[in-house]
C-alpha cells in the first residue's frame, strides 16, 4: 500500500517536472533557428544565378556544399565575400560548391556587387522561399553541407578567412 | 496503513476526522468544538498523514492550499510589475530595448530593464510560478477529491448525534413526528429536488450533491488549459509569421512550406469623413481629427501545383479572392491571416529627366522602377544613363560612403553616369532625395527629378495554432465547473428519531441563508422546528 | 436620438438619487425593528424608483446603441456609465435574493457615483475602428462588465461589514484604513464636483510643450493648470500660472486632474469631519445598527461567487476569444490583460482563503474592498496611465 503510493506519487511528480523541464528549455531556447538541424538532410531548392543557371541543390551530391545567406547592405556579409572568393578559388577543383543566396535585392544592386567584388561562385537571389524554408533570421548565416547531403554545420556571423579555409576543408569530399 | 476503526464497524483510513458512514467523532481533540468543520467531510487529506519520503514532502508541499494561495498572491503582484512599463514587445523599435528603458524612463527604466522585467512574462522564474501553481492544481485536486467522494458516496442515513449535534444548523423538538406530518414534509422536500433515503424512520434528504465536484471540474480545466499552453512549445503545433506584401505582389506565404501563395491586389486604408459618414460622429472626429475605418487587403489566394522546391518558379492555382480586414482573417487549411500592419505610401518608382544644366534643355524621360532598376536606360539620339549603383535605403555608413541599410526603397539614391554626345565616356551624379552631388567633378549635364509613383504595403500576420481546441477545451471545462461549483448549492437535511425527540440537522457548503429559507418553509405547520444556524445563536448571547 | 437619450441618463441619474433618500428613509424607519415584516414602505418605494432608474438607464443605452449603430460601450464614458448601470442591476438582482434596503444605501451611491464620474469623459459618440468593429465587442465588454459590477456588490456589503464590525472607539489600523476608503469615494466626489463647476464655466488653458518624445505638443487643460507640462509655454496669458512642471513621461494634465481630484477630496472630507465631529465611518455607524453581520457577510460572499464566473467568461474567455480574431493571439500580456488576470487571480485567492483557510468576516470583507479597488484601477489608471491596445481614444 505504502509502497505503490510512493511509486504513485514518484511518477506524477516526475512526468510534471519533465514536462515542465521541457517548456523551460523550449523557451530559452525559442529564438534559436530550429529549422535545420545538424545531421539531418538539408531541405532541397531551386535557384537561377544572375548568368541564368539554375541549381538545385540536390544535383550536388557528392560535393561539398558551402551554402551562403547574404545580402549586400549587411556589412558582415560584404567583409567576408573575399574570403569566400579566395578558399572557392582553393577549393573549387576539390570538389567543394560555393552558393551564395542573397535575401531578395534587386538584380542590379546584386549584379554592382559582384562586379565590385570581383565574384565567381554563382549568386541567386531567393525572394523569400528559400530563406523561410531555412528559417533565416539574422545574415550572414553559412550552412554546410557535406557530400550525402547533410547539414554538418551552421555558423550564423561574420567568418574569417581562416574558418572559411576550415569550413571548406571540412566539407571537401 | 494505520486504520481506524469507528464503533458502527466502518474502518477508516488514518487521519480521518468524521467516520465517513455514520459520522462519529473519531480524533479526541474535535471533540471540545462545539461545530464540527465539514469542509471534506473531515474525511482524511492523503497528504497530511504521511510525510515520511522527500516524495510525501514535495507532495504534501504542493497539497497545501497554503501554498496554492501564496502561489496565487506571488503571480498576481508579479504579474503586475510587467504593466509598470511596456513590455518590450511593445516599444517602438526606434531603439534597442538595453537603450530604450533608460532614455524613456530614467533610472527606474534601467533598472527595469536590468531585473529583466521588459520580459517578464517569458522569464524563467515567472514560466516556474506558473508551473508550481499547475503542479498544485493537479496535486491539491487529487488529494481532495478522492476522499471527498468516497465519504459522500459512503454516507449512512443513520449519522451519529456526535455529528449532528455538531452541525451549524441543529435544533432538537421534544415533540412526535406523526405520519402525515412527516409525509408531508417528504412531500416537499421532493418538490424541492431533494433525494430522500429512509431508514428505520429517520431521513436523508440531500440535492445538488455534484455541485461539490464545480471545484475539481474548474482546476481540471485549468490544467488541460496549462498543458495547451506548454504544447505551444513543441515544433509545429504553432506558426507565427509575418508577410508584408506590396500592392500587387505576390508571395508564398511563410510557415506553410511553399503551399500556399498571396497576392495583395490592393491595400485599401480609409478614414471617417466626418461629412460623408454618419452625422452622429461628426462632433467626435471634428474633436479627435481622424479616426481610421478600415485597413483592408484584398486578396487573392492561390495553392501551389506539383511538387515544392523552394525557389522554382511555382505552378499557382487560385484557390479564391478574398478581403482581409481586422477581425476578419482569412483562414485556409488551419492557416489564419491577420491584417496587422501597413505603410502607406511607399515608393515604387522614380522619373528622372537628362537636363543640361547650361541650356536647361531637357534629353527624354526615364522611369526608375525602384523594385527592379534597369542596368542602362537608352534615351536614343546617343543619350544614355547608366545606373552604377541603387541603394534602395540610402545613408552614408561609417566609413561615409554610400550604403543602403536595407532592402526597402525608404529612401533611395542612384549613382548614375550620364553618357551624352558631348561626354561619351559619361559624366558622374549622384541623386538622392533633395541632394544631387557630383563627386567627380563639375557637370554638364544633370538629372532632374520628375517624380515619383507609390505603392501600399499591406502586412499580414500568418499563425497557426493546433493548440487551440485544447486550450479552449481547457476553458470550456473550466467555465463548466465553475458554474457548477457556484450556482448550485450542496444542502443535506438529517432527521433522527433519537428517545422519543426529533433530532434536525442540515448543512450546506454555502449560502446558509438560503437553506434556512427553505428549510423554514418544509418545516411549516408540521409540528416541528427547523433545524436553527447554532452560529447566529451565539453571537447573540 | 443622441440627445434624447441624454436625457433618459440623466433621469436615471436622479432617480437613483432619489432610490438613496427612500432607503435611507427605511432604515430610519423605527418600525423596520420587526425583522419579520420584511421590508417597510419606505424600502419597497426606494426599489420601485431603483427599477425605473434602472429602466430609464436602459432605454438611454438603447436609443444610443440605435444612433451610433454599435453598442455603446466602445468609449469610457459610454463603459462606465454601462458598468454603473449594470451595478445598479446587480443590485436590483440581489435584492430581491435578500431583501436589505441598506445594500442599496451603500450601491446606489456608488454606482451614482461611478456614472457621474464617467460623465466626465468626453461624451460624444465615436465611431468605431477596425479593431472594435466587431459584434465581440458587445459580448465581450458587457459580460465584463455585468461581472464586474456583481464582483463590486460585494464591495458595498464589505462596506457595510466593516462599517458596522469595525471598533470606532478607539484609533485602529482597520478604522483608519476604513477611513482611506472612504476618502476615496470622497475624492472620486471631489473630482466630479471640480470638474463639473469648470465644465460649466468653460474653463480651458492651452500649452505648448515638449512631449515625451521629445517633439513640441499643444495640450488642453479644462481645469486650471497647478502642474504645467514639460517646458511648457502658455498660450493664454489671462489664466492662472502653473506652481510646477513636470517631466516629459509624465502627463501633466493627468497629474494636475489628480492634484485637485484629491485636493477637493480634502476640503470635502475635511468639510464632513467637520461637522460630523467624527470619524466618516463612526457617523454612518448607526445606520448599520440592525443588520445581521452574518447576513452581509453572505450576500459579500455570494455576490462574489455569482460574478467570479460572469468575469471570467467576459474578461477573459471572451476577450481571448476576441483577441485571438483581431489581434491574431488569445493572450499578448497588454496592460488591460493582465489585470483581467490579476482580478481573476484576486478573486481565486479570496474564494480560496474562504473555503479552506475560513477568513470570514472581516478579513473577506477586506478582501472585497481590495477586490474592488483592483478593478477601477483596471477600469481607470490603466486606461488612463499606463494605456496599451485597450485604451480608449480620448482623455
Amino acid at each position: 500500500m505504502k509502497k505503490k503510493r510512493l511509486i504513485t506519487r514518484t511518477i506524477i511528480l516526475v512526468v510534471m517536472a519533465l514536462a515542465v523541464g521541457y517548456t523551460l528549455y523550449a523557451n530559452m531556447n525559442k529564438d534559436k533557428n530550429n529549422k535545420i538541424v545538424v545531421g539531418e538532410p538539408a531541405p532541397d531548392f531551386v535557384l537561377v544565378d544572375m548568368e541564368g543557371n539554375k541549381h538545385r541543390l540536390s544535383e550536388y551530391k557528392g560535393q561539398g556544399v558551402f551554402l551562403n545567406f547574404w545580402a549586400t547592405w549587411c556589412k558582415p556579409c560584404e567583409r567576408e565575400m573575399p574570403y569566400i572568393e579566395n578558399q572557392y578559388q582553393q577549393f573549387k577543383d576539390q570538389g567543394v560548391q560555393v552558393l551564395a543566396i542573397d535575401s531578395g535585392e534587386t538584380d542590379l544592386v546584386v549584379n554592382r556587387f559582384i562586379d565590385r567584388k570581383g565574384l565567381n561562385f554563382p549568386v541567386m537571389i531567393d525572394d523569400g522561399a528559400v530563406q523561410s524554408t531555412y528559417g533565416i533570421n539574422p545574415l550572414p548565416i553559412t550552412f554546410l553541407i557535406d557530400k550525402e547531403g547533410n547539414v554538418v554545420r551552421i555558423h550564423t556571423g561574420e567568418l574569417t578567412e581562416e574558418t572559411v579555409r576550415a569550413f571548406m576543408e571540412q566539407i571537401k569530399p | 496503513m494505520k486504520e481506524v476503526k469507528c464503533e458502527c464497524g466502518h474502518v477508516n483510513p488514518q487521519g480521518t476526522i468524521l467516520c465517513e458512514s455514520c459520522g462519529r467523532l473519531l480524533e479526541d481533540n474535535e471533540k471540545e468544538k462545539q461545530l464540527i468543520d465539514m469542509r471534506y467531510e473531515g474525511s482524511a487529506r492523503r497528504s497530511q498523514t504521511y510525510n515520511k519520503t522527500i516524495i510525501d514532502k514535495i507532495w504534501n508541499f504542493f497539497s497545501s492550499v497554503k501554498v496554492g494561495v501564496s502561489l496565487i498572491i506571488i503571480l498576481l503582484i508579479a504579474s503586475s510589475l510587467g504593466t509598470i512599463f511596456p513590455q518590450e514587445m511593445y516599444i517602438p523599435p526606434l531603439l534597442p530595448a538595453s537603450e530604450y528603458y533608460g532614455e524613456k524612463y530614467g533610472w527606474l527604466g534601467k533598472l527595469y530593464y536590468d531585473l529583466g522585467f521588459h520580459n517578464l512574462y517569458s522569464s524563467w522564474w515567472y514560466l516556474i510560478l506558473i508551473a508550481a501553481l499547475g503542479i498544485s492544481l493537479v496535486i491539491a485536486s487529487l488529494d481532495r477529491v478522492v476522499p471527498l467522494y468516497r465519504s459522500l458516496k459512503n454516507q449512512r442515513v443513520k449519522r451519529h448525534e456526535s455529528f449532528l449535534k455538531r452541525q451549524r444548523m441543529f435544533h432538537v423538538s421534544d415533540a412526535e413526528l406523526p405520519e402525515e406530518a412527516s409525509a408531508k414534509i417528504k412531500a416537499k422536500l421532493a418538490k424541492k429536488r431533494y433525494k430522500l433515503r429512509e431508514e428505520d424512520g429517520d431521513l436523508l434528504a440531500e440535492k445538488n450533491r455534484f455541485s461539490r465536484w464545480g471545484p475539481y471540474v474548474n482546476h481540471l480545466g485549468l490544467i488541460i488549459f496549462l498543458i495547451g499552453g506548454m504544447l505551444r512549445f513543441v515544433p509545429g503545433m504553432y506558426v507565427d509569421e509575418i508577410l508584408w506584401l506590396r500592392d500587387g505582389e505576390t508571395k508564398s506565404i511563410p510557415g506553410t512550406e511553399g503551399r500556399y501563395y498571396l497576392k495583395n491586389n490592393q491595400f485599401i486604408f480609409e478614414v471617417y469623413d466626418k461629412d460623408k459618414d454618419e452625422k452622429v460622429f461628426k462632433d467626435a472626429i471634428s474633436k479627435v481629427g481622424t479616426v481610421v475605418k478600415n485597413y483592408q487587403t484584398n486578396a487573392t489566394l492561390y495553392e501551389r501545383q506539383g511538387d515544392i522546391i523552394p525557389g522554382e518558379t511555382p505552378k499557382l492555382e487560385k484557390v479564391r479572392d478574398q478581403s482581409i480586414q481586422v477581425n476578419k482573417p482569412l483562414k485556409i487549411d488551419g492557416y489564419a491571416l491577420y491584417q496587422v500592419d501597413y505603410k502607406l505610401g511607399e515608393m515604387s518608382k522614380m522619373a528622372f529627366k537628362l537636363e543640361n544644366k547650361q541650356t536647361k534643355e531637357q534629353f527624354g524621360d526615364l522611369v526608375v522602377d525602384l523594385y527592379d532598376p534597369k542596368m542602362s536606360y537608352d534615351l536614343g539620339k546617343g543619350y544614355k544613363v547608366e545606373v552604377m549603383s541603387y541603394f534602395p535605403d540610402f545613408e552614408f555608413n561609417e566609413d561615409g560612403e554610400p550604403a543602403t541599410k536595407s532592402r526597402v526603397p525608404n529612401n533611395p539614391a542612384f549613382i548614375f553616369n550620364m553618357i551624352t554626345p558631348d561626354k561619351p565616356d559619361g559624366e558622374v551624379s549622384f541623386v538622392a532625395i533633395r541632394q544631387n552631388l557630383e563627386p567627380l567633378g563639375e557637370n554638364d549635364y544633370k538629372m532632374t527629378f520628375a517624380g515619383i509613383e507609390t505603392k501600399n504595403v499591406t502586412a499580414l500576420t500568418v499563425r497557426k495554432d493546433y493548440t487551440l481546441w485544447i486550450i479552449g477545451l481547457g476553458g470550456l471545462i473550466f467555465m463548466i465547473g465553475v458554474v457548477q461549483g457556484a450556482y448550485w448549492n450542496h444542502r443535506r437535511l438529517w432527521i433522527r428519531r433519537i428517545n422519543g425527540q426529533i433530532w434536525t440537522a442540515a448543512h450546506t457548503n454555502k449560502n446558509w441563508y438560503g437553506l434556512k429559507r427553505e428549510l423554514d418553509e418544509v418545516f411549516a405547520d408540521s409540528g416541528i422546528d427547523a433545524p436553527k444556524d447554532q452560529e447566529a445563536e451565539d453571537k447573540k448571547e | 436620438m443622441v440627445e434624447l437619450s441624454s436625457n433618459f441618463l440623466f433621469t436615471a441619474f436622479i432617480l437613483y438619487l432619489v432610490g438613496i433618500l427612500f432607503f435611507g428613509g427605511a432604515i430610519k424607519d423605527k418600525r423596520h425593528a420587526d425583522k419579520k415584516a420584511g421590508p417597510n414602505r419606505w424600502a419597497k418605494i426606494g426599489i420601485i424608483i431603483t427599477i425605473a432608474g434602472f429602466v430609464s438607464q436602459l432605454i438611454f443605452f438603447i436609443l444610443r446603441w440605435i444612433a451610433s449603430g454599435h453598442a455603446p460601450v466602445s468609449n469610457l464614458f459610454e463603459f462606465t456609465t454601462f458598468f454603473g448601470m449594470s451595478l445598479v442591476g446587480a443590485f436590483i438582482f440581489i435584492y430581491f435574493m435578500y431583501k436589505t434596503p441598506l445594500l442599496g444605501l451603500f450601491t446606489l451611491p456608488i454606482a451614482a457615483l461611478i456614472i457621474a464620474y464617467g460623465s466626465m469623459f468626453p461624451r460624444d459618440v465615436t465611431p468605431l475602428i477596425p479593431a472594435l468593429q466587431s459584434y465581440w465587442l458587445h459580448i465581450h465588454v458587457t459580460t465584463t462588465a455585468i461581472g464586474q459590477s456583481i464582483l463590486a456588490v460585494s464591495f458595498a456589503a464589505g462596506l457595510i461589514y466593516l462599517v458596522k464590525s469595525v471598533d470606532q472607539q478607539k484609533r485602529t489600523k482597520s478604522n483608519i484604513w476604513l477611513e482611506v476608503v472612504l476618502f476615496g469615494l470622497v475624492s472620486t466626489l471631489g473630482f466630479v464636483f471640480v470638474s463639473s463647476y469648470f465644465a460649466a464655466t468653460d474653463y480651458s488653458v492651452n500649452f505648448n510643450y515638449i512631449n515625451k518624445d521629445g517633439q513640441p505638443d499643444t495640450e488642453k487643460y479644462s481645469l486650471p493648470a497647478l502642474v504645467g507640462p514639460y517646458q511648457y509655454e502658455m498660450t493664454d496669458q489671462s489664466r492662472f500660472e502653473p506652481l510646477f512642471k513636470t517631466p516629459a513621461i509624465i502627463s501633466a494634465r493627468k497629474l494636475n486632474t489628480v492634484i485637485w481630484s484629491i485636493g477637493a477630496g480634502i476640503v470635502l472630507y475635511g468639510f464632513l469631519r467637520l461637522i460630523l465631529r467624527k470619524r466618516v465611518a463612526a457617523a454612518i455607524q448607526p445606520w448599520t445598527k440592525n443588520i445581521n453581520l452574518d447576513l452581509v457577510d453572505e450576500i459579500g460572499y455570494r455576490s462574489v461567487l455569482i460574478g467570479f464566473p460572469v468575469f471570467t467568461l467576459g474578461g477573459l474567455i471572451f476577450a481571448m476569444i476576441w483577441a485571438q480574431i483581431a489581434w491574431t493571439r488569445f493572450w499578448g500580456w497588454d496592460p488591460k490583460e493582465v489585470w483581467a488576470l490579476i482580478t481573476w487571480l484576486f478573486y481565486a485567492a479570496f474564494l480560496h482563503l474562504r473555503l479552506s483557510k475560513g477568513w470570514h468576516g472581516q478579513k473577506s470583507a477586506w478582501l472585497a474592498v481590495i477586490g474592488f479597488i483592483i478593478i477601477m484601477f483596471n477600469l481607470v489608471a490603466v486606461n488612463l496611465v499606463i494605456a496599451g491596445l485597450h485604451s480608449y481614444a480620448g482623455s
